[in-house]
């Protein structure tokens, strides 16, 4: 069972390997002279004048709330859809109830304005 | 004893190297043909002049990048801004471990075959972020955040849109869902769970930052997005993780939606048995191939979407989309409709 999943462990080694090999080629390989006009960040010519560092819109947080919420339905939903042919009616039902609330929340959060981009 | 756990390793690396060097390879080529489709498309002509056709321009490219110089920012955390594109790459390679190219052909035959696929897929996601945040630049942060928040909108709807090849399969394993499949054309789960292809799709193309989704890149608006820092080669390592994403993406497709490597016209009298000595990796391969063309022309024929306009449609649209489908396509299984869900 467990030595199934070897392969990918060491395809991951071998994944991580390739993106390191080519950087490292490029270090190499590649001529450098940095200045120090070279090295600011980018901002069309002119030279940054804050940090990149700032406050940034609450709504991105609030999606990443969203997401944790709907990304563990939809992990509990996986283990109920292999097993839909095992469990019967009655787990059947019971998903259909906790779907139900699921689509409330949602419907709330709609109408709250949680999903609004403006 | 040891050696031969040793000879297992060796003939799992050798195994490793034969998926990988076609998939490198058609991400490089992947990059070629775009440019020549969308030229066509834009009645240009695209890269002609290294080799035949241009046929060697991907090579010249790779070299080119390969020998530019290596910039990091000075503001930049510098860790962060190197690892960001391997963490980027790894997640879009790695995955290829459980994808069955074939009846048998594939590296690890795991149970748990899709959710492996969410997961690894998820990951990806860490490399635009950490790309964004290290750079310390502007354009560089907004593509970041803008891209991260994208992503994993659409992310909720590509996973309800996968709960429901599994409710069609019974199955996490991805060669028992292609072999639920079997019986040609009208057989494949494009049909029974059409509403969750299309949003699997439109998901597919949100997740890997194409047009009409490529808010993350957004040149008109933030120049280059999350990569704006990145020069050569580390530049390079996003473009081939974009590239391997989006093949990724289609074989997925395929694999849940249009039969893997089945053949469209099993069962149909005439054309069934006479194409049947045809192999499952061509029409693997020829499936693929239609899905990566749709991207192409999807990129040519739409606008890119404004920002507010993606959030809504993957958040009002698709979502309630899936969640109404799952519900169908469970009572369809509970049912046992015929022909797809029989016995």
């Amino acid at each position: 069972m467990l030595a199934n999943y070897f392969p990918i462990l060491v395809f991951i080694c071998i994944a991580i390997a390739i993106p390191v090999a080519l950087i490292m080629a490029g270090y190499i390989l590649a001529k450098r002279k940095p200045s120090p006009a070279k090295l600011s960040s980018y901002e069309c010519g002119y030279d940054a004048f804050e940090d990149a560092r700032m406050r940034f819109d609450v709504r991105y947080y609030l999606v990443a709330i969203l997401f944790i919420l709907f990304d563990l339905e939809t992990a509990f939903l996986f283990p109920w859809a292999v097993s839909l042919h095992t469990i019967g009616w009655f787990g059947f039902i019971s998903m259909m109830v906790f779907l139900a609330f699921l689509t409330i929340g949602f419907i709330y959060e709609w109408r709250k304005g949680a999903l609004e981009w403006k | 004893m040891w050696e031969k756990e040793l000879i297992n390793l060796v003939w799992i690396v050798v195994k490793i190297i034969i998926i990988l060097i076609p998939i490198l390879l058609a991400v490089a080529y992947l990059t070629y043909v775009e440019r020549r489709v969308i030229g066509y498309m834009q009645c240009r002509i695209g890269p002609n002049r290294v080799g035949f056709m241009g046929l060697l321009q991907p090579i010249a490219d790779a070299m080119k990048l390969l020998f530019k110089e290596i910039i990091i920012p000075a503001p930049s955390n510098r860790y962060l801004f190197i690892i960001a594109p391997i963490l980027s790459f790894a997640p879009a390679i790695f995955v290829w471990s459980v994808i069955p190219f074939s009846q048998g052909l594939v590296l690890a035959n795991i149970n748990a075959g899709l959710l492996f696929v969410l997961a690894a897929t998820s990951l990806g996601v860490y490399g635009v972020l950490v790309a964004g945040w290290a750079s310390n630049s502007k354009y560089a942060f907004f593509g970041g955040m803008r891209a991260a928040a994208q992503i994993v909108s659409y992310e909720i709807a590509m996973g309800f849109a996968l709960v429901g090849v599994l409710l069609a399969a019974g199955s996490m394993n991805l060669t028992t869902i292609v072999e639920h499949q079997t019986g040609g054309l009208w057989h494949w789960y494009w049909l029974p769970l059409f509403p969750l292809f299309i949003v699997y799709w439109i998901a597919g193309v949100a997740e890997t930052n194409r047009a009409p989704f490529d808010m993350a890149e957004g040149e008109s608006e933030i120049v280059a997005g999350f990569h704006v820092e990145y020069s050569a080669i580390a530049f390079a390592v996003f473009f081939l993780a974009e590239y391997a994403n989006m093949i990724l993406i289609a074989s997925l497709a395929t694999l849940m939606f249009l039969g893997g490597w089945l053949s469209p016209f099993q069962g149909i009298p005439v054309l069934g048995p006479a194409l049947a000595f045809v192999p499952g990796l061509i029409w693997f391969i020829a499936k693929v191939g239609f899905f990566l063309l749709l991207y192409l022309w999807i990129r040519a024929t739409f606008p890119r979407y404004r920002y507010d306009q993606v959030m809504r449609l993957g958040w009002k649209i698709l979502i309630p989309v899936t969640l109404v489908w799952i519900v169908v396509v469970a009572f369809m299984v509970k049912l046992n409709l015929p022909p797809w869900f029989a016995g």
